[in-house]
C-alpha cells in the first residue's frame, strides 16, 4: 500500500499536521496510532482548559481531542487505530502491526508526531526498592478516568509544573489525599493560579528546594525519603508516589529512521516547519518540545503539515538537504526549537527556548561566532516553560556554523 | 492426616534450582511437591541477576561449580532451544585496563583451560576495539570466551515449574514452612496452609538456605548475603556493544560487566556489597552512582542514553568457595545451599547431581509412563519472530495483532496467555516477567493501565 504522506500519532499535533497536509492539496493522508482512540493525551485529561489557542474556545480533555479528530475526519484524512508502527524496513516505508496483521505502507512523506512521555522513577535514577504504588502522570489517569482501578490512600507528587497540578486533580478525584508537591526547584513552575488553588485551596504544600532521595516498601510503597533544602532527609509515610513531568519525547521511530537527535530536547533536530535531517520526514508536536500544552503543538503542527504539503508539491527530493546548521544553547538555557536552520525556508514561527533555573530579566543573545545575530530582554524565565523569542535572526543566519543562544551574563538574576 | 497431605519429595524453594530438581523428579513415578513462600515461581536470586549463561571459564578448577556450571551450560544451552526460552550466544570480552590486569590475562586463559573450557583466547588490541569500537579508550589487553550466552532468567524457572506441574508434580505457592519435626518414617513439615509428611526432603531455599538447613539439625555453612545493583539502560543503547564486556576478576567479585540483555537493552552491574537483610534488595544512590563510573571507563556512550530500570538482588554467598550440596541419605535430607551467581546457568546440572544423589541414598527412581513433555514458552527474545510480527498468528488470533505495551510491543494476546498458563501469573510482576509488559522504557505511561486492567478482568 503507497500513501501520499503518513502522519505516526493521532494525537493533537498529528491531526493538525494532517489535516495542513490535506489543505495543502495532498492526495491521501493516513494517520495511524496505536491507541484505541484517536485524540491523544488530552483524551485523559478531564480538566478544562484545552483549545484556547487554536479553537479559540475553553474544552475539556476530551472534547477537544474529539473536535481535532473530527476536523481531520472531514477534511479527508484516514485514521487508523489499534494501528501501532514498529520499524523502517527501508526509507519511506513502515512497518506496523494492526488489527489486520503485520503490513508495510509506503509513504511520499511522513511527519512523525509520537508525543512525549514523563520520564519514570528508574529513569530519575531515584533508589529504593520497587513495590506498587509508583506512578507516572500518565499512567494515573489512564487508571483512574479509563480503567476505574483503585489507587491508595496518600501520595507524594514529584514535580510542581503543569501536569502535576494535573495529578493532584486526578488523586483527588480517585479518592487519594495528596500530602505535598516536591519540588527541586525554588519555586513551582505553573501558573499562580493553580498554585494558589492547590495551596491554599487544596490545603496541599509545595515543598520547593527538596527531592526524592528512595521509595520503600516491599509490596506497596510505605514510606518515600524526601531531602530538603538544608540536606536534610526526612521520611514520609505514603503509598502511593507520582512522578510528574520532565517530559522526554518518545523518539525510537525517529531514532530508528536515523534522524540526528538534539541533545537538549532528545527529540529530532528540526528546523521550522519541522523540517528533519532526513529530507521527506517531518516532526510535530511534543515529541519536538517536550512538552508543550495541546493547543500550542496542534498550532505549530500546523506549520508542519503546511511545510510537508509544500515539498510534496514541489517534487518530493529526497535528494535535497534536510536541516543544517544547528542552533545551539549555552548553560543553563535548557533547549531550543527550532534548533536547527533552514537556509532554504524562512519560518513564521516563533522560537521556543527553555531555561533550567529561574530567571529575572534575562537578555538573551543570539551569537554565530562573534557575530552577534540578535538580542532580546525577556521579563522573567521559568523552568519547565517555554519562552518565545522572536525567528528574525534566522535570515542573518551564515550557512555551514553553528549558532549559539546564550544569556547574557550581565542580565543573569 | 490424610493422603493429600503425604509426599515421597517435598522441595522447599521454588526458584530455578528447586523448579530445575521438580523437573528432573517429574521423569519417575514420585509425588512431589515444590513449596515456596512466594506467590511466582523464582522470586529470589532467580529473578535478579545478570541472566548471563557462564562458560566456568573463571570458576575454581576442580571445584564441584566447576564441573556443574560446565555441565550446566551444555544443559540449559540445548533446553532453551527446545523449550523457547530466549537465548543469545554473544561471546564475552574480558578486557584489562592497566598493566597488573593485562599481566593477569594469561592466568585467565590457564585457568579456563583447567576448567575444561579451552576456547578462551588471546586477541590483540586491534582486533578488540575492531570488535568492539564503542569500548572506552585505554584497555590493555583483552581475552575472548566465545560461548559466553545471555539468557532470559524469568522463563527458565517458569518454564521447569511448567514442565514439572504437567508431569504431574504439585506446585504450592505462598507456603512458608514453619516447623520441621521427624517420626519413624516420614518428615512432618507443619506449613502456614497446612502439614505435610514425606519420605524425603530437599532443601533449595536459596537466601534462607542455611536457616532451614538448622531446622534440619545442620550447620555447614552461614549464607551472608550479598546484594548486586544493577542499571538496565534503553534498547536504544544496544548497538553500542556485540559482546558481553567482562572485567578482570578478582578473588571477592566478578566485577562490574556490560552486557546486552536477550529483551533488547543493555545491563550494567553488579555491585558486590555485603548485606546483613537477607530481603535487602533496595538499590543505593552510592551504588548507583558507582556503577555510572564504571561505565564511563568500560562504555562511556553508554550513558547518554536513558535508564528504563534500576533493580538489586541478593546473591547467596557463603564462606565456602564452593557449591553446598549435601545428601543425608539417611535422613533423606539433601540440602542444595551456597549456590551463588552461577546458579542460573548449572540449574540443570545441579538438579541431575541432586537427584543422582537421592536415588544413591535410597530415593526409589522408577520411571514413570511418560517422559515429560518440554513445554514451548512465549517467544521473548528481541530477535526472534515474536507474536506482534508474526502473521500466521495474528491471522489465527487476531489478540495478538492487538499491541498493548508499546515499548516492549507486548499483546493483549501474550498477556491473555500468561494469565492463563499451567504456571500463571498472579500479580502485574508475573505478568511482566512473562511477557515483558510494562517492562519498557516508559514503566507504565502508556500501557500501566491497560495491562492492570486486563490482569483484573482475567
Amino acid at each position: 500500500m503507497t500513501v501520499d504522506a503518513l502522519v505516526v500519532g493521532a494525537g493533537p499535533a498529528g491531526l493538525a499536521a494532517a489535516t495542513a497536509l490535506k489543505l495543502g492539496g495532498t492526495g491521501t493522508v493516513l494517520v495511524v496510532d496505536r491507541e484505541e482512540e484517536a485524540g491523544g493525551i488530552p483524551r485523559l485529561c478531564e480538566h478544562t482548559g484545552f483549545g484556547l489557542r487554536d479553537l479559540r474556545r475553553v474544552l475539556s480533555g476530551p472534547e477537544y481531542a474529539r473536535r481535532w479528530v473530527e476536523r481531520a475526519v472531514a477534511c479527508g484524512v484516514e485514521i487508523r487505530t489499534r494501528t501501532m508502527v514498529t520499524g523502517w524496513s527501508a526509507p519511506g516505508r513502515a512497518e506496523m502491526t494492526g488489527p489486520s496483521g503485520v503490513l508495510e505502507i509506503d509513504a511520499r512523506t511522513i511527519v512523525l508526531a509520537t508525543g512525549a512521555r514523563e520520564r519514570p522513577r528508574a529513569a530519575r535514577l531515584v533508589p529504593g526498592t520497587r513495590p506498587s504504588g509508583i506512578f507516572t502522570t500518565g499512567q494515573l489517569q489512564q487508571w483512574v478516568h479509563r480503567e476505574h482501578l483503585p489507587v491508595g490512600r496518600r501520595a507524594v507528587v514529584v514535580g510542581a509544573e503543569h501536569v502535576s497540578y494535573s495529578a493532584v486533580m486526578t488523586l483527588r478525584h480517585a479518592g487519594v489525599h495528596p500530602v505535598a508537591l516536591v519540588t527541586d526547584l525554588p519555586r513551582p513552575q505553573s501558573y499562580r493560579l493553580f498554585d494558589l488553588l492547590v495551596r491554599v485551596g487544596l490545603r496541599v504544600p509545595v515543598w520547593t528546594q527538596t527531592s526524592v532521595a528512595g521509595v520503600y516498601g516491599r509490596d506497596r510503597v510505605d514510606r518515600v525519603l524526601v531531602r530538603g533544602p538544608g540536606g536534610g532527609e526526612r521520611s514520609i509515610a505514603v503509598d502511593t508516589v507520582v512522578f510528574t513531568g520532565d517530559f522526554i519525547p518518545d523518539n525510537e521511530l525517529a531514532r530508528l529512521a536515523g534522524l540526528s537527535i538534539d541533545p537538549g530536547t532528545r527529540g529530532p533536530a528540526c528546523a521550522a516547519g519541522g523540517v528533519t535531517t532526513a529530507p521527506g520526514i517531518f516532526a510535530a508536536g511534543n515529541l519536538v518540545h517536550p512538552a508543550e500544552t495541546a493547543d500550542v503543538a496542534a498550532q505549530r503542527a500546523l506549520s508542519v503539515g503546511r511545510a510537508a504539503a509544500a515539498w510534496l508539491s514541489q517534487g518530493a527530493d529526497r535528494t535535497m538537504l534536510g536541516a543544517s546548521e544547528r542552533v545551539r544553547v549555552a548553560d543553563p538555557l535548557h533547549w531550543v526549537v527550532p534548533n536547527r536552520a533552514d537556509p532554504a525556508r524562512e519560518g513564521d514561527e516563533s522560537v521556543l527556548i527553555r531555561s533550567r533555573v529561574f530567571l529575572d530579566h534575562p537578555r538573551i543573545v543570539v551569537t554565530q561566532g562573534r557575530r552577534l545575530l540578535a538580542s532580546y530582554r525577556l521579563r522573567h524565565m521559568i523552568p519547565n516553560r517555554s519562552h518565545h523569542i522572536p525567528s528574525d535572526w534566522w535570515r542573518r543566519l551564515r550557512p555551514d556554523e553553528d549558532a549559539l543562544i546564550s544569556v547574557s551574563s550581565r542580565a543573569r538574576g | 492426616m490424610t493422603d493429600d497431605h503425604t509426599y515421597d519429595v517435598v522441595i522447599i524453594g521454588a526458584g530455578v534450582v528447586g523448579t530445575a530438581i521438580g523437573r528432573q523428579l517429574a521423569r519417575y513415578r514420585l509425588r512431589t511437591v515444590m513449596l515456596d513462600r512466594c506467590t511466582d515461581v523464582g522470586m529470589g536470586t532467580s529473578k535478579a541477576n545478570t541472566a548471563i549463561l557462564h562458560t566456568g571459564f573463571d570458576t575454581r578448577p576442580g571445584s564441584l561449580e566447576s564441573a556443574l556450571v560446565r555441565r550446566g551450560h551444555e544443559l540449559l544451552t540445548a533446553y532453551a532451544g527446545r523449550a523457547g526460552i530466549a537465548l543469545e550466544k554473544t561471546g564475552a570480552v574480558l578486557v584489562a585496563w592497566d598493566a597488573e590486569q593485562a599481566v593477569r590475562l594469561d592466568d585467565v586463559v590457564t585457568k579456563s583451560k583447567a576448567n575444561g573450557y579451552l576456547r578462551a583466547h588471546r586477541i590483540t588490541l586491534e582486533e578488540l576495539y575492531r570488535r568492539e569500537p564503542a569500548l572506552g579508550g585505554g584497555a590493555t589487553g583483552a581475552v575472548v570466551i566465545p560461548d559466553e550466552s545471555i539468557i532470559c532468567p524469568w522463563s527458565t524457572s517458569i518454564a521447569y515449574a511448567t514442565e514439572a506441574v504437567g508431569a504431574g508434580v504439585e506446585l504450592r505457592l505462598g507456603v512458608e514452612v514453619t516447623a520441621v519435626t521427624r517420626d519413624a518414617d516420614a518428615w512432618l513439615l507443619r506449613t502456614t496452609s497446612g502439614s505435610l509428611r514425606s519420605d524425603w526432603v530437599v532443601n533449595a531455599a536459596g537466601l534462607g538456605s542455611d536457616l532451614l538447613n538448622h531446622q534440619f539439625g545442620h550447620d555447614e555453612f552461614t549464607v551472608a548475603p550479598r546484594r548486586g545493583q544493577l542499571i538496565v539502560f534503553d534498547k536504544m543503547a544496544r548497538p553500542l556493544l556485540s559482546s558481553i564486556l567482562l572485567p578482570v576478576p578478582t578473588e571477592r567479585t566478578k566485577g562490574v560487566l556490560v552486557a546486552p540483555t536477550v529483551y533488547g537493552n543493555v545491563l550494567l552491574g553488579p555491585t558486590a556489597e555485603d548485606v546483613p537483610d537477607r530481603q535487602d534488595t533496595a538499590t543505593t544512590a552510592v551504588g548507583i552512582h558507582g556503577l555510572f563510573d564504571a561505565a564511563r571507563r568500560i562504555l562511556p556512550d553508554l550513558i547518554n542514553e536513558e535508564v528504563t530500570a534500576t533493580y538489586a538482588g541478593l546473591r547467596a554467598a557463603t564462606e565456602h568457595p564452593d557449591y553446598q550440596i549435601t545428601t543425608h541419605d539417611r535422613e533423606h535430607y539433601a540440602c542444595v545451599g551456597g549456590i551463588r551467581s552461577t546458579g542460573l546457568t548449572a540449574s540443570l546440572a545441579i538438579a541431575e547431581h541432586v537427584v543422582d544423589g537421592m536415588g544413591a541414598g535410597g530415593l526409589s527412581l522408577a520411571e514413570a509412563d511418560h517422559e515429560p513433555a518440554v513445554p514451548h514458552m512465549p517467544q521473548l527474545a528481541e530477535r526472534a519472530t515474536r507474536a506482534f510480527e508474526d502473521t500466521r498468528m495474528i491471522e489465527d488470533d487476531p489478540a495478538y495483532g492487538h499491541i498493548i505495551c508499546f515499548c516492549e510491543r507486548v499483546t493483549e494476546g501474550e498477556v491473555r496467555d500468561a494469565l492463563r498458563a499451567p504456571v500463571p501469573a498472579v500479580d502485574l510482576g508475573g505478568v511482566r516477567r512473562r511477557t515483558r509488559a510494562t517492562n519498557g522504557r516508559c514503566q507504565g505511561f502508556f500501557c500501566g493501565a491497560a495491562v492492570a486492567a486486563q490482569f483484573a478482568s482475567g
